[in-house]
């Protein structure tokens, strides 16, 4: 509800950030003019907006290709990080074989591989959501193996005493616990699945905002990759704000045992 | 779950003197990283009696504690309590009070009281209905509905112990229940246990640090040394903790206390002397 009725409050705390970026997109227009910068090599702001307007619903169409994307390799790598998670807490030998794997699967570069998954499983919409999932199941994995950790013994002898099975700690505790890590690691998880969309749809698609920019770039129609660039960007800051709503919400229901917030320097 | 030692074999031939006694810990040793924390202790509780543990800090009190109610195994000698001689049977048949009150954040007080029976598969109505059928003697009937951080220190003292006996265990373990408040607030909830605590066929044990809390609730008294962890000395009290706060003014009181300090203050001096 507090998104929808964004209230005075939220205005004056988002001014900063709108007057840095106005300031910014200011001195860009200024600068190309001043420099003569030719439009293939760096667009003014204004002929970026402009393009915007114009193709509108021609990047929407692709923003959505791309939305879909993030969105099931978004949920496939939350129900595979919640496995893994609870396969390392649950077993020591899990946690064993399964890290070094883990931590392996973030060593690939996945350029490379990307050309390769196109090869192995088509040009489809799987090849997208194998490396948005590449990329997002790591954050989510070691944030939640830590927060789970991270519950109090005290707490865990206390539901002995009352004769609690390990499931019970585990799903009465020691879940509702780890919640704030949890959503920590869904943040960055937000944030660079539109990196895994895009480097998805580079190497083998017909649609979606990483295939146009890479049309649109061996084109030099720069305005347009740049179009596509803040629509992408727009679409990370959204979903970051989707997870931050669900966090709030989750957080109320299921408020953390310490729950401050720690400001340094200027408040 | 359990990383303590599991030498629980010597659990099973405990050897119970007392024929009522529901807590028999006889001979325990235990040790932590290599250091050992308990030496040879041995202590009963019989039905019906409410026994004072006092001692410095680090003394072991809280572990012996954590071994009566199944927490901890211990390295050697044996427990009982209420009949259960190994430690994992022990667990969620001992009505065990921690020293923090840790009441889950995202329940309410209810919620958080009925914790134990919900466990056990109790149905939510019925292990609510056992909440509230408690709630008024433990005055927290108002805040039934209410989420932990609403509530002071002493209010979440009350829930923590609701929680802890509501399961209806006969033996019940309280560490420094009221360590954590304020001395006005201690007092007042000092009164309120020994009148709030059915005991006629229970057996309790205090573990505390502060004296007077011992003379004023308990009918015998237990003296703790440190390094290790061993029981020095025994004081059974006769005498009539029914007047309340005014029980301490008395000159009887105060000689016990004098008493009881000085035996904890000998353990000091004893260890000082031998260094």
């Amino acid at each position: 509800m507090t998104l929808l009725f964004a209230t005075r409050g939220r205005v004056i705390e988002w001014l900063p950030a709108i007057a840095t970026t106005v300031a910014l997109v200011v001195l860009w227009e200024v600068l190309v003019a001043v420099l003569d910068v030719q439009r293939w090599l760096l667009p003014a702001p204004s002929v970026i907006f402009t393009e915007l307007f114009d193709s509108f619903a021609f990047l929407m169409g692709h923003a959505g290709t791309t939305l879909a994307e993030i969105l099931i390799g978004f949920a496939v790598s939350i129900v595979l990080a919640v496995t893994i998670a609870s396969g390392i807490i649950w077993s020591r030998s899990v946690e064993r074989s399964i890290y070094p794997m883990i931590i392996a699967s973030q060593t690939i570069p996945i350029i490379t591989l990307a050309p390769l998954l196109i090869i192995w499983v088509g040009t489809d919409i799987t090849s997208k959501v194998i490396v948005i999932v590449l990329f997002t199941f790591f954050p989510i994995v070691i944030s939640l193996v830590s927060g789970l950790r991270s519950v109090d013994q005290e707490m865990v002898d206390m539901f002995r005493t009352l004769g609690a099975s390990p499931w019970q700690i585990f799903s009465k505790l020691m879940i509702p616990s780890s919640l704030p890590s949890f959503f920590a690691g869904l943040k960055v998880a937000a944030v660079v699945s539109v990196i895994g969309g895009v480097i998805g749809e580079w190497f083998g698609s017909s649609s979606g905002l990483g295939w146009l920019m890479k049309i649109a770039g061996g084109q030099f129609q720069t305005a347009r990759v740049f179009a596509a660039i803040v629509v992408l960007s727009i679409l990370a800051m959204a979903l970051f704000a989707a997870v931050v709503a669900v966090e709030r919400w989750s957080l109320r229901k299921y408020p953390p045992t310490a729950n401050r917030v720690i400001r340094l320097g200027d408040s | 779950m359990n990383s303590s030692p599991q030498q629980s074999a010597v659990d099973s031939d405990v050897k119970i003197g007392d024929r009522d006694a529901l807590v028999a810990v006889s001979d325990v040793s235990f040790d932590y990283e290599e250091s050992r924390i308990l030496e040879q202790v041995s202590l009963t509780v019989g039905r019906g009696e409410f026994v004072a543990l006092v001692g410095p800090s680090g003394c072991g009190k809280s572990t012996i504690l954590n071994l009566i109610s199944g927490v901890l195994a211990p390295e050697s000698g044996s427990i009982s309590a209420d009949g259960l001689t190994h430690h994992n049977d022990r667990l969620g048949s001992v009505s065990y009070m921690q020293q923090k009150d840790l009441l889950l954040p995202w329940r309410t007080v209810a919620e958080n009281g009925r914790l134990g029976l919900e466990l056990r598969g109790v149905p939510k109505s019925e292990s609510t209905d056992r909440v509230r059928e408690l709630a008024t003697s433990f005055g927290i009937e108002d805040v039934l509905d209410s989420m932990p951080n609403e509530l002071s220190g002493g209010m979440r003292q009350r829930v923590a112990l609701l929680r802890a006996v509501l399961p209806d265990n006969s033996v019940i373990l309280l560490d420094e229940p009221f360590g954590a408040l304020d001395a006005i607030t201690r007092s007042s909830l000092q009164r309120w246990l020994s009148e709030v605590l059915d005991r006629s066929d229970k057996a309790v044990l205090l573990v505390t640090h502060d004296v007077e809390e011992a003379i004023l609730l308990a009918d015998r008294v237990l003296v703790m040394a440190p390094n290790p962890g061993r029981i020095v000395a025994e004081e059974k009290l006769d005498i009539d903790q029914s007047i309340g706060s005014d029980a301490m003014l008395t000159g009887e009181f105060i000689g016990l206390k004098r008493h009881i300090l000085d035996l904890l203050n000998d353990q000091e001096m004893g260890f000082g002397a031998s260094l």
